[in-house]
Protein backbone atom coordinates (compact mmCIF):
# COMPACT_ATOMS: atom_id res chain seq x y z
CA UNK A 1 0.00 0.00 0.00
CA UNK A 2 1.62 3.75 -0.78
CA UNK A 3 1.14 5.67 2.66
CA UNK A 4 3.16 8.24 1.20
CA UNK A 5 1.97 9.60 -1.88
CA UNK A 6 0.20 12.66 -1.81
CA UNK A 7 -3.06 11.30 -3.16
CA UNK A 8 -3.31 8.68 -0.29
CA UNK A 9 -3.29 11.42 2.43
CA UNK A 10 -5.75 13.83 0.78
CA UNK A 11 -8.08 11.02 0.33
CA UNK A 12 -7.68 9.70 4.03
CA UNK A 13 -7.92 13.34 5.01
CA UNK A 14 -11.16 14.05 3.28
CA UNK A 15 -12.79 10.92 4.27
CA UNK A 16 -12.23 11.83 7.85
CA UNK A 17 -12.07 15.35 8.22
CA UNK A 18 -13.49 16.72 5.44
CA UNK A 19 -17.10 17.02 6.42
CA UNK A 20 -15.54 18.64 9.39
CA UNK A 21 -13.07 21.13 7.75
CA UNK A 22 -16.30 22.35 4.94
CA UNK A 23 -18.87 22.76 8.07
CA UNK A 24 -16.01 24.71 9.88
CA UNK A 25 -15.01 26.79 7.08
CA UNK A 26 -18.57 27.84 5.70
CA UNK A 27 -19.28 28.58 8.87
CA UNK A 28 -16.50 30.26 11.28
CA UNK A 29 -13.79 31.32 9.06
CA UNK A 30 -15.33 32.33 6.09
CA UNK A 31 -17.78 34.44 7.66
CA UNK A 32 -14.71 35.30 9.89
CA UNK A 33 -12.72 36.64 6.84
CA UNK A 34 -15.86 37.94 5.02
CA UNK A 35 -16.90 39.87 8.26
CA UNK A 36 -13.60 42.18 7.75
CA UNK A 37 -14.25 43.24 4.56
CA UNK A 38 -17.82 44.14 5.69
CA UNK A 39 -16.27 46.34 7.72
CA UNK A 40 -14.92 48.33 4.86
CA UNK A 41 -17.99 48.92 3.01
CA UNK A 42 -21.49 50.60 3.70
CA UNK A 43 -23.77 47.64 3.12
CA UNK A 44 -27.52 48.49 4.11
CA UNK A 45 -28.60 44.45 4.26
CA UNK A 46 -30.72 44.30 1.08
CA UNK A 47 -28.95 46.03 -1.97
CA UNK A 48 -26.36 44.21 -3.98
CA UNK A 49 -23.66 46.61 -4.61
CA UNK A 50 -21.66 46.60 -0.57
CA UNK A 51 -20.11 50.14 -1.81
CA UNK A 52 -16.49 50.35 -0.50
CA UNK A 53 -15.49 53.49 2.30
CA UNK A 54 -12.44 52.62 3.68
CA UNK A 55 -11.93 52.87 7.16
CA UNK A 56 -15.15 55.51 7.41
CA UNK A 57 -16.55 52.89 9.73
CA UNK A 58 -14.12 52.55 12.39
CA UNK A 59 -14.00 56.09 12.44
CA UNK A 60 -17.94 56.28 13.16
CA UNK A 61 -17.79 53.76 15.84
CA UNK A 62 -14.97 55.73 17.41
CA UNK A 63 -17.21 58.36 17.13
CA UNK A 64 -20.70 56.53 17.85
CA UNK A 65 -21.09 57.78 21.89
CA UNK A 66 -23.93 55.54 22.33
CA UNK A 67 -21.56 52.17 21.47
CA UNK A 68 -19.27 53.21 23.93
CA UNK A 69 -21.58 54.06 26.60
CA UNK A 70 -22.78 50.56 26.28
CA UNK A 71 -19.19 48.91 26.21
CA UNK A 72 -18.25 50.80 29.63
CA UNK A 73 -21.99 50.02 30.88
CA UNK A 74 -20.80 45.93 29.93
CA UNK A 75 -17.47 46.42 31.70
CA UNK A 76 -19.08 47.57 34.79
CA UNK A 77 -21.89 45.25 34.55
CA UNK A 78 -19.34 42.30 33.94
CA UNK A 79 -17.26 43.35 36.62
CA UNK A 80 -19.41 43.32 39.34
CA UNK A 81 -21.26 39.86 38.06
CA UNK A 82 -17.70 38.07 37.90
CA UNK A 83 -16.28 38.87 40.70
CA UNK A 84 -19.86 38.16 42.37
CA UNK A 85 -20.55 35.11 40.43
CA UNK A 86 -17.19 33.83 41.38
CA UNK A 87 -17.40 34.53 44.89
CA UNK A 88 -20.41 32.80 45.14
CA UNK A 89 -19.99 29.86 43.44
CA UNK A 90 -16.54 29.42 45.59
CA UNK A 91 -18.28 29.56 48.16
CA UNK A 92 -20.95 27.16 46.95
CA UNK A 93 -18.29 24.50 46.08
CA UNK A 94 -16.52 24.69 49.73
CA UNK A 95 -20.23 23.78 50.77
CA UNK A 96 -21.07 21.22 48.75
CA UNK A 97 -17.66 19.38 48.41
CA UNK A 98 -17.05 19.59 52.66
CA UNK A 99 -18.76 16.01 52.85
CA UNK A 100 -22.57 17.36 54.22
CA UNK A 101 -25.34 15.23 54.14
CA UNK A 102 -27.26 15.82 50.67
CA UNK A 103 -24.07 17.29 48.63
CA UNK A 104 -25.34 15.40 45.37
CA UNK A 105 -28.68 16.64 45.97
CA UNK A 106 -27.19 20.50 46.38
CA UNK A 107 -25.07 20.19 43.48
CA UNK A 108 -27.65 19.32 40.60
CA UNK A 109 -30.12 21.98 42.33
CA UNK A 110 -27.69 25.15 42.13
CA UNK A 111 -27.21 23.69 38.70
CA UNK A 112 -30.61 24.07 37.19
CA UNK A 113 -30.77 27.79 36.06
CA UNK A 114 -28.07 26.76 33.21
CA UNK A 115 -30.02 24.26 31.85
CA UNK A 116 -32.83 26.98 30.82
CA UNK A 117 -31.78 29.36 28.11
CA UNK A 118 -31.59 32.69 28.84
CA UNK A 119 -34.53 34.22 27.06
CA UNK A 120 -36.95 31.94 29.15
CA UNK A 121 -35.03 32.88 32.68
CA UNK A 122 -35.03 36.39 31.71
CA UNK A 123 -38.93 36.34 31.62
CA UNK A 124 -39.17 34.55 34.48
CA UNK A 125 -37.36 36.95 36.64
CA UNK A 126 -38.73 39.51 34.45
CA UNK A 127 -42.32 38.22 36.34
CA UNK A 128 -40.06 38.08 40.01
CA UNK A 129 -39.26 41.68 39.80
CA UNK A 130 -42.35 43.16 38.04
CA UNK A 131 -44.74 41.58 40.57
CA UNK A 132 -43.54 39.03 42.96
CA UNK A 133 -41.01 42.28 44.32
CA UNK A 134 -43.43 44.78 44.16
CA UNK A 135 -46.34 43.24 46.13
CA UNK A 136 -43.10 42.01 48.96
CA UNK A 137 -42.62 45.77 48.78
CA UNK A 138 -45.96 47.30 48.58
CA UNK A 139 -46.89 45.15 51.94
CA UNK A 140 -43.83 46.30 53.69
CA UNK A 141 -44.54 49.88 52.84
CA UNK A 142 -47.98 49.93 52.24
CA UNK A 143 -47.75 52.46 49.19
CA UNK A 144 -47.61 51.79 45.50
CA UNK A 145 -43.69 50.89 45.06
CA UNK A 146 -42.20 50.75 41.25
CA UNK A 147 -40.75 47.99 39.90
CA UNK A 148 -36.65 47.92 39.87
CA UNK A 149 -36.60 46.70 36.26
CA UNK A 150 -38.33 50.27 35.32
CA UNK A 151 -35.60 52.49 37.41
CA UNK A 152 -32.52 53.38 35.33
CA UNK A 153 -30.20 51.94 37.89
CA UNK A 154 -32.36 49.27 39.04
CA UNK A 155 -32.21 47.26 35.54
CA UNK A 156 -28.43 46.99 35.65
CA UNK A 157 -28.92 45.61 39.26
CA UNK A 158 -31.33 43.08 37.89
CA UNK A 159 -29.58 42.10 35.37
CA UNK A 160 -25.96 41.79 37.53
CA UNK A 161 -28.22 39.68 40.26
CA UNK A 162 -29.90 37.52 36.94
CA UNK A 163 -26.56 36.37 35.59
CA UNK A 164 -25.03 35.85 39.20
CA UNK A 165 -27.67 33.48 39.72
CA UNK A 166 -27.32 31.72 36.05
CA UNK A 167 -23.66 31.77 35.95
CA UNK A 168 -23.05 30.29 39.73
CA UNK A 169 -24.31 27.01 39.54
CA UNK A 170 -21.76 26.72 36.12
CA UNK A 171 -18.44 28.06 37.61
CA UNK A 172 -19.47 26.59 41.16
CA UNK A 173 -19.03 23.05 39.09
CA UNK A 174 -15.63 24.02 38.03
CA UNK A 175 -15.01 24.76 41.50
CA UNK A 176 -16.02 21.26 42.83
CA UNK A 177 -13.82 19.81 40.45
CA UNK A 178 -10.83 21.82 41.48
CA UNK A 179 -11.45 21.01 45.29
CA UNK A 180 -11.85 17.18 44.35
CA UNK A 181 -8.33 17.50 43.17
CA UNK A 182 -6.13 18.76 45.78
CA UNK A 183 -5.49 15.62 47.39
CA UNK A 184 -6.46 15.32 51.16
CA UNK A 185 -3.33 14.50 52.35
CA UNK A 186 -1.77 18.17 51.46
CA UNK A 187 -4.33 19.31 53.81
CA UNK A 188 -3.88 16.93 56.88
CA UNK A 189 -0.21 17.34 56.27
CA UNK A 190 -1.04 21.21 56.79
CA UNK A 191 -3.57 20.37 59.50
CA UNK A 192 -0.67 18.78 61.38
CA UNK A 193 2.09 20.78 60.76
CA UNK A 194 -0.11 23.45 63.18
CA UNK A 195 -2.33 25.27 60.14
CA UNK A 196 -5.77 26.31 61.65
CA UNK A 197 -8.30 25.35 58.76
CA UNK A 198 -8.55 28.52 57.43
CA UNK A 199 -4.60 28.48 56.74
CA UNK A 200 -4.85 25.34 55.84
CA UNK A 201 -7.53 26.54 52.88
CA UNK A 202 -5.83 30.23 51.92
CA UNK A 203 -2.01 28.62 51.66
CA UNK A 204 -2.93 25.17 50.65
CA UNK A 205 -5.77 24.84 48.91
CA UNK A 206 -6.18 27.50 46.98
CA UNK A 207 -3.24 28.43 45.87
CA UNK A 208 -3.79 24.40 44.28
CA UNK A 209 -6.96 25.21 42.83
CA UNK A 210 -5.32 28.55 40.56
CA UNK A 211 -6.20 26.60 37.13
CA UNK A 212 -9.98 26.85 38.42
CA UNK A 213 -9.79 30.30 39.16
CA UNK A 214 -8.27 30.90 35.56
CA UNK A 215 -10.69 28.96 34.04
CA UNK A 216 -13.64 30.11 35.59
CA UNK A 217 -12.67 33.85 35.65
CA UNK A 218 -12.02 33.12 31.82
CA UNK A 219 -15.62 31.63 30.91
CA UNK A 220 -17.44 33.80 33.21
CA UNK A 221 -15.73 37.07 31.79
CA UNK A 222 -15.85 35.95 27.98
CA UNK A 223 -19.53 35.47 28.73
CA UNK A 224 -20.57 38.83 30.53
CA UNK A 225 -18.59 40.31 27.92
CA UNK A 226 -21.28 39.29 25.19
CA UNK A 227 -24.16 39.27 27.14
CA UNK A 228 -27.71 39.32 24.91
CA UNK A 229 -30.46 36.64 25.81
CA UNK A 230 -31.27 38.03 29.11
CA UNK A 231 -30.27 41.24 28.25
CA UNK A 232 -33.02 41.02 25.62
CA UNK A 233 -35.56 39.25 27.52
CA UNK A 234 -35.50 40.78 30.72
CA UNK A 235 -34.99 44.48 29.79
CA UNK A 236 -34.71 44.79 26.30
CA UNK A 237 -32.37 48.04 27.10
CA UNK A 238 -35.06 49.32 29.21
CA UNK A 239 -36.03 51.86 30.50
CA UNK A 240 -34.39 54.76 28.66
CA UNK A 241 -31.66 52.70 26.51
CA UNK A 242 -30.55 52.52 30.42
CA UNK A 243 -29.60 48.85 30.46
CA UNK A 244 -28.27 48.03 26.49
CA UNK A 245 -25.37 46.15 26.73
CA UNK A 246 -22.71 45.68 24.24
CA UNK A 247 -24.41 42.74 22.22
CA UNK A 248 -27.18 44.58 21.58
CA UNK A 249 -26.16 47.61 20.59
CA UNK A 250 -24.20 45.49 18.13
CA UNK A 251 -27.48 43.78 16.81
CA UNK A 252 -29.20 47.11 16.77
CA UNK A 253 -26.75 48.43 14.88
CA UNK A 254 -26.49 45.94 12.24
CA UNK A 255 -30.29 44.91 12.25
CA UNK A 256 -32.70 47.19 13.60
CA UNK A 257 -30.70 50.58 11.97
CA UNK A 258 -29.59 48.33 8.99
CA UNK A 259 -26.03 50.17 9.38
CA UNK A 260 -24.14 46.29 8.59
CA UNK A 261 -20.90 47.80 7.90
CA UNK A 262 -21.36 49.98 10.99
CA UNK A 263 -22.48 47.31 12.92
CA UNK A 264 -20.35 44.49 11.94
CA UNK A 265 -17.11 47.30 12.81
CA UNK A 266 -18.45 47.67 16.15
CA UNK A 267 -18.93 43.67 16.74
CA UNK A 268 -15.00 43.51 15.95
CA UNK A 269 -13.99 46.07 18.08
CA UNK A 270 -16.19 44.18 20.56
CA UNK A 271 -14.36 40.90 19.94
CA UNK A 272 -11.02 42.54 20.12
CA UNK A 273 -11.49 43.74 23.52
CA UNK A 274 -13.07 41.02 25.00
CA UNK A 275 -9.93 38.97 23.79
CA UNK A 276 -7.35 41.04 24.58
CA UNK A 277 -8.86 40.69 28.56
CA UNK A 278 -9.56 37.07 28.22
CA UNK A 279 -6.25 36.33 26.87
CA UNK A 280 -4.32 38.63 29.97
CA UNK A 281 -6.33 37.45 32.30
CA UNK A 282 -5.23 33.62 31.31
CA UNK A 283 -1.91 34.71 31.03
CA UNK A 284 -1.22 36.38 34.12
CA UNK A 285 -3.30 33.14 35.67
CA UNK A 286 -0.89 30.79 34.10
CA UNK A 287 1.89 32.35 35.21
CA UNK A 288 1.57 31.99 39.26
CA UNK A 289 0.33 28.38 38.70
CA UNK A 290 1.81 25.84 41.66
CA UNK A 291 2.13 21.84 41.45
CA UNK A 292 1.71 19.94 44.41
CA UNK B 1 -10.88 11.09 74.22
CA UNK B 2 -13.00 14.13 75.85
CA UNK B 3 -11.53 16.54 73.52
CA UNK B 4 -12.20 14.35 70.45
CA UNK B 5 -16.14 14.11 71.54
CA UNK B 6 -15.83 17.83 71.72
CA UNK B 7 -14.17 18.26 68.30
CA UNK B 8 -16.93 15.79 66.84
CA UNK B 9 -19.75 17.53 68.52
CA UNK B 10 -18.07 21.02 66.92
CA UNK B 11 -17.98 19.57 63.68
CA UNK B 12 -21.69 18.45 63.42
CA UNK B 13 -22.65 21.59 64.36
CA UNK B 14 -20.65 23.37 61.68
CA UNK B 15 -22.17 21.06 59.47
CA UNK B 16 -25.57 21.72 60.63
CA UNK B 17 -25.05 25.44 59.92
CA UNK B 18 -23.63 25.01 56.63
CA UNK B 19 -26.22 22.77 55.95
CA UNK B 20 -29.27 25.07 56.90
CA UNK B 21 -27.03 28.08 54.72
CA UNK B 22 -27.44 25.96 51.75
CA UNK B 23 -30.59 24.38 52.12
CA UNK B 24 -32.27 28.86 52.27
CA UNK B 25 -30.02 29.27 49.55
CA UNK B 26 -31.16 26.54 47.46
CA UNK B 27 -34.78 27.45 48.43
CA UNK B 28 -33.56 31.13 47.01
CA UNK B 29 -32.09 29.56 44.06
CA UNK B 30 -35.31 27.55 42.61
CA UNK B 31 -37.92 30.45 43.95
CA UNK B 32 -38.42 32.22 40.63
CA UNK B 33 -39.63 28.68 39.54
CA UNK B 34 -41.52 28.04 42.39
CA UNK B 35 -43.43 31.26 41.54
CA UNK B 36 -44.22 30.26 38.11
CA UNK B 37 -45.54 26.89 39.56
CA UNK B 38 -47.85 28.46 41.87
CA UNK B 39 -48.98 30.93 39.82
CA UNK B 40 -49.53 29.41 36.89
CA UNK B 41 -52.55 27.18 38.29
CA UNK B 42 -54.30 30.83 38.89
CA UNK B 43 -56.38 33.32 36.87
CA UNK B 44 -55.10 36.21 35.52
CA UNK B 45 -57.15 38.50 38.09
CA UNK B 46 -55.65 36.73 40.97
CA UNK B 47 -52.09 36.51 40.28
CA UNK B 48 -52.02 40.21 39.64
CA UNK B 49 -53.75 40.48 43.01
CA UNK B 50 -51.46 38.57 44.91
CA UNK B 51 -48.71 36.64 42.87
CA UNK B 52 -47.36 35.39 46.21
CA UNK B 53 -50.38 33.19 47.33
CA UNK B 54 -50.34 29.47 46.99
CA UNK B 55 -54.23 29.36 45.57
CA UNK B 56 -55.96 32.31 43.78
CA UNK B 57 -58.92 34.18 45.45
CA UNK B 58 -61.14 32.28 42.28
CA UNK B 59 -59.18 28.80 42.79
CA UNK B 60 -57.17 25.96 41.20
CA UNK B 61 -57.45 26.56 37.48
CA UNK B 62 -55.68 24.55 34.95
CA UNK B 63 -57.26 26.56 32.00
CA UNK B 64 -54.00 28.99 31.45
CA UNK B 65 -52.43 25.52 29.44
CA UNK B 66 -54.48 24.23 27.06
CA UNK B 67 -54.93 27.88 26.08
CA UNK B 68 -50.93 28.68 25.94
CA UNK B 69 -50.66 25.38 24.25
CA UNK B 70 -52.69 26.31 21.24
CA UNK B 71 -51.46 29.93 20.58
CA UNK B 72 -47.50 29.19 21.21
CA UNK B 73 -48.20 25.86 19.07
CA UNK B 74 -46.84 23.98 21.21
CA UNK B 75 -45.69 20.70 19.75
CA UNK B 76 -45.04 21.86 16.56
CA UNK B 77 -42.50 24.05 18.32
CA UNK B 78 -41.75 21.15 20.78
CA UNK B 79 -41.31 19.00 17.41
CA UNK B 80 -38.77 22.02 15.22
CA UNK B 81 -36.69 21.91 18.54
CA UNK B 82 -36.52 18.25 19.13
CA UNK B 83 -35.59 17.68 15.16
CA UNK B 84 -32.97 20.51 15.21
CA UNK B 85 -31.18 19.42 18.24
CA UNK B 86 -31.10 15.86 17.59
CA UNK B 87 -29.79 16.29 14.61
CA UNK B 88 -27.24 18.87 14.71
CA UNK B 89 -25.88 17.29 17.97
CA UNK B 90 -26.03 13.46 15.96
CA UNK B 91 -23.61 15.31 13.40
CA UNK B 92 -21.37 17.35 15.42
CA UNK B 93 -20.41 13.89 17.21
CA UNK B 94 -20.15 11.93 13.87
CA UNK B 95 -17.98 14.86 12.04
CA UNK B 96 -15.68 15.87 14.88
CA UNK B 97 -14.62 12.19 16.22
CA UNK B 98 -13.93 11.23 12.86
CA UNK B 99 -11.86 14.77 12.49
CA UNK B 100 -10.18 14.21 15.65
CA UNK B 101 -9.19 10.57 14.70
CA UNK B 102 -7.32 11.76 11.79
CA UNK B 103 -5.54 14.86 13.34
CA UNK B 104 -4.43 12.87 16.14
CA UNK B 105 -3.06 10.16 14.37
CA UNK B 106 -1.44 12.24 11.29
CA UNK B 107 -0.16 14.79 13.62
CA UNK B 108 2.80 15.63 11.20
CA UNK B 109 0.15 16.61 8.05
CA UNK B 110 0.75 20.21 7.06
CA UNK B 111 -3.60 19.70 6.81
CA UNK B 112 -4.21 18.57 10.21
CA UNK B 113 -1.80 21.20 11.78
CA UNK B 114 -3.44 23.95 10.17
CA UNK B 115 -7.09 22.96 10.74
CA UNK B 116 -6.67 21.93 14.49
CA UNK B 117 -4.64 25.51 15.14
CA UNK B 118 -7.29 27.03 13.12
CA UNK B 119 -10.03 25.07 15.65
CA UNK B 120 -8.10 25.98 18.64
CA UNK B 121 -7.63 29.75 17.67
CA UNK B 122 -11.42 30.24 16.48
CA UNK B 123 -12.61 29.14 20.05
CA UNK B 124 -12.38 32.68 20.92
CA UNK B 125 -14.51 34.35 18.18
CA UNK B 126 -18.16 35.60 19.78
CA UNK B 127 -20.93 34.96 17.41
CA UNK B 128 -21.42 38.62 17.37
CA UNK B 129 -18.71 38.86 14.81
CA UNK B 130 -19.87 36.29 13.26
CA UNK B 131 -23.83 37.04 12.65
CA UNK B 132 -23.77 40.28 9.90
CA UNK B 133 -21.78 37.83 7.41
CA UNK B 134 -23.67 34.78 7.97
CA UNK B 135 -26.85 36.63 7.21
CA UNK B 136 -24.85 38.46 4.12
CA UNK B 137 -23.57 35.33 2.91
CA UNK B 138 -26.44 32.84 3.44
CA UNK B 139 -29.16 35.06 3.62
CA UNK B 140 -28.30 37.20 0.74
CA UNK B 141 -25.42 35.46 -1.38
CA UNK B 142 -27.00 32.07 -1.22
CA UNK B 143 -30.54 32.36 -0.14
CA UNK B 144 -31.12 29.53 1.91
CA UNK B 145 -32.37 30.85 5.70
CA UNK B 146 -35.65 29.87 6.65
CA UNK B 147 -35.10 25.78 6.41
CA UNK B 148 -34.30 23.57 9.27
CA UNK B 149 -31.25 21.93 7.27
CA UNK B 150 -29.32 25.61 7.57
CA UNK B 151 -29.83 25.80 11.34
CA UNK B 152 -28.74 22.23 11.63
CA UNK B 153 -25.37 22.48 9.83
CA UNK B 154 -24.53 26.04 11.10
CA UNK B 155 -25.09 24.74 14.79
CA UNK B 156 -22.69 21.71 13.55
CA UNK B 157 -19.95 24.20 11.88
CA UNK B 158 -20.06 26.27 15.40
CA UNK B 159 -19.71 23.34 17.67
CA UNK B 160 -17.31 21.23 15.64
CA UNK B 161 -14.21 22.87 16.76
CA UNK B 162 -14.81 22.70 20.54
CA UNK B 163 -15.70 19.00 19.72
CA UNK B 164 -12.92 17.98 17.86
CA UNK B 165 -10.78 19.66 20.63
CA UNK B 166 -12.49 17.14 23.57
CA UNK B 167 -12.40 14.46 21.07
CA UNK B 168 -8.56 15.10 20.11
CA UNK B 169 -7.99 14.80 23.91
CA UNK B 170 -9.89 11.92 24.41
CA UNK B 171 -7.98 9.66 21.24
CA UNK B 172 -4.55 10.62 22.64
CA UNK B 173 -4.85 10.05 26.05
CA UNK B 174 -7.19 7.03 26.15
CA UNK B 175 -6.42 5.05 23.23
CA UNK B 176 -3.40 2.90 22.97
CA UNK B 177 -2.28 2.78 19.17
CA UNK B 178 -1.71 -0.91 19.36
CA UNK B 179 -5.08 -2.05 19.22
CA UNK B 180 -5.39 -0.08 16.27
CA UNK B 181 -1.75 -1.87 14.78
CA UNK B 182 -3.41 -5.00 15.77
CA UNK B 183 -6.89 -4.29 13.95
CA UNK B 184 -4.69 -3.38 10.86
CA UNK B 185 -2.53 -6.42 10.78
CA UNK B 186 -5.65 -8.31 10.98
CA UNK B 187 -6.74 -6.91 7.36
CA UNK B 188 -8.77 -3.80 8.76
CA UNK B 189 -8.77 -0.68 6.67
CA UNK B 190 -8.23 2.28 8.76
CA UNK B 191 -12.29 3.59 8.13
CA UNK B 192 -12.81 -0.11 9.72
CA UNK B 193 -10.56 -0.11 12.28
CA UNK B 194 -11.93 3.62 13.24
CA UNK B 195 -15.65 2.34 13.08
CA UNK B 196 -15.20 -1.30 14.81
CA UNK B 197 -12.12 0.17 17.34
CA UNK B 198 -12.05 3.83 17.55
CA UNK B 199 -15.61 4.79 18.11
CA UNK B 200 -16.97 2.20 20.38
CA UNK B 201 -14.28 3.13 23.22
CA UNK B 202 -15.00 7.09 22.72
CA UNK B 203 -18.11 6.44 24.34
CA UNK B 204 -17.70 8.62 27.90
CA UNK B 205 -16.51 11.58 25.67
CA UNK B 206 -19.59 10.89 23.39
CA UNK B 207 -21.71 11.28 25.99
CA UNK B 208 -19.91 14.53 27.23
CA UNK B 209 -20.07 16.18 23.63
CA UNK B 210 -24.20 15.17 23.10
CA UNK B 211 -25.05 16.32 26.63
CA UNK B 212 -23.23 19.89 26.09
CA UNK B 213 -23.83 20.41 22.35
CA UNK B 214 -27.97 19.22 22.87
CA UNK B 215 -28.29 22.07 25.75
CA UNK B 216 -26.94 24.65 23.72
CA UNK B 217 -28.39 23.81 20.64
CA UNK B 218 -31.87 23.17 22.45
CA UNK B 219 -31.70 26.61 24.36
CA UNK B 220 -29.68 28.89 21.85
CA UNK B 221 -31.65 31.73 20.68
CA UNK B 222 -29.60 34.45 18.88
CA UNK B 223 -28.58 31.87 15.79
CA UNK B 224 -31.84 30.53 15.35
CA UNK B 225 -33.58 33.53 15.11
CA UNK B 226 -31.60 34.94 12.64
CA UNK B 227 -31.86 32.11 10.88
CA UNK B 228 -35.51 30.63 10.83
CA UNK B 229 -38.23 33.78 10.45
CA UNK B 230 -41.07 31.41 9.38
CA UNK B 231 -43.69 30.69 12.22
CA UNK B 232 -43.77 27.13 11.94
CA UNK B 233 -39.87 26.52 11.84
CA UNK B 234 -40.26 28.30 15.20
CA UNK B 235 -37.97 26.47 18.34
CA UNK B 236 -38.61 27.12 21.63
CA UNK B 237 -36.40 29.78 22.59
CA UNK B 238 -37.83 31.95 19.44
CA UNK B 239 -41.57 31.06 20.27
CA UNK B 240 -41.38 31.74 23.97
CA UNK B 241 -40.16 35.10 23.14
CA UNK B 242 -42.43 35.82 20.11
CA UNK B 243 -45.41 35.08 22.55
CA UNK B 244 -44.20 37.28 25.31
CA UNK B 245 -44.36 39.47 22.42
CA UNK B 246 -48.05 39.16 21.59
CA UNK B 247 -49.26 37.76 25.00
CA UNK B 248 -47.28 40.23 27.43
CA UNK B 249 -50.52 41.56 29.82
CA UNK B 250 -51.87 37.97 29.90
CA UNK B 251 -50.32 36.92 32.39
CA UNK B 252 -51.75 33.75 33.02
CA UNK B 253 -51.01 32.76 29.75
CA UNK B 254 -47.15 33.84 29.95
CA UNK B 255 -46.79 31.37 33.23
CA UNK B 256 -47.87 28.64 31.40
CA UNK B 257 -45.93 29.43 28.34
CA UNK B 258 -42.78 29.85 30.54
CA UNK B 259 -43.59 26.93 32.36
CA UNK B 260 -43.78 24.77 28.69
CA UNK B 261 -40.73 25.73 27.88
CA UNK B 262 -38.60 24.74 30.64
CA UNK B 263 -40.61 21.32 31.37
CA UNK B 264 -38.79 19.17 28.56
CA UNK B 265 -35.82 19.57 30.05
CA UNK B 266 -36.89 19.90 33.49
CA UNK B 267 -38.22 16.33 33.04
CA UNK B 268 -35.13 15.07 31.54
CA UNK B 269 -33.07 16.25 34.17
CA UNK B 270 -34.57 14.38 36.47
CA UNK B 271 -33.57 11.22 35.03
CA UNK B 272 -30.47 12.33 33.29
CA UNK B 273 -29.36 14.38 36.34
CA UNK B 274 -25.80 12.38 37.02
CA UNK B 275 -25.00 11.92 34.11
CA UNK B 276 -25.62 16.08 32.72
CA UNK B 277 -23.62 17.31 36.09
CA UNK B 278 -20.78 14.84 34.94
CA UNK B 279 -20.71 15.59 31.34
CA UNK B 280 -21.07 18.92 32.08
CA UNK B 281 -17.98 18.96 34.54
CA UNK B 282 -15.90 16.81 32.17
CA UNK B 283 -16.85 19.42 29.30
CA UNK B 284 -16.17 22.68 31.03
CA UNK B 285 -12.64 21.24 32.70
CA UNK B 286 -11.20 19.95 29.16
CA UNK B 287 -12.18 22.86 27.62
Amino acid sequence: MERNTFSYKLKQFMMFAGPASILFFGTVLVPFVYGFYLTFTSWDGISKVKPFVGLENYTAAMQDSAYWAAIGRTAIYSLFAVILVNALAFFLAYFVTSGIKGQNFFRAGFFIPNLIGGIVLGYVWKFVFNRAFVAVAQAITGGTVPSLLSTTGGAMFCLILVSVWQYAGYMMLIYVAGFMAVSNDLKEAALIDGCTPSQAMQNVTIPLMRSSFVQCLFLSITRCFVVYDVNLSLTNGEPFNSSVMAAMHVYNQAFTYKNYGLGQAEAVILFVICAVIGVTQVYIGKKGEVDA
Amino acid sequence: MIDNEKAAQKKRMTHLIMWIVLLLLFIMFIAPFLLVIINVFKTKGDITSNPLAFVGAHGFTTKNFPEAMRKMNFWNVFTNSAIITFSATVLTILVSAMAAFVIVRNSKWIACTLLFSAMVASMVIPFQVLMVPLVSVYGGTLNVLNHRITLILLHVGFSVSMATFMFHGAIHTTIPLELEEAAYIDGCTRWQTYWKIVFPLLKPTIATVAIIDAMAFWNDYLLPSLVLGRKELYTIPIATQAFYGTYSTDIGLVMAALLLAMLPILILYVFLQRYIVEGVTAGAVKG
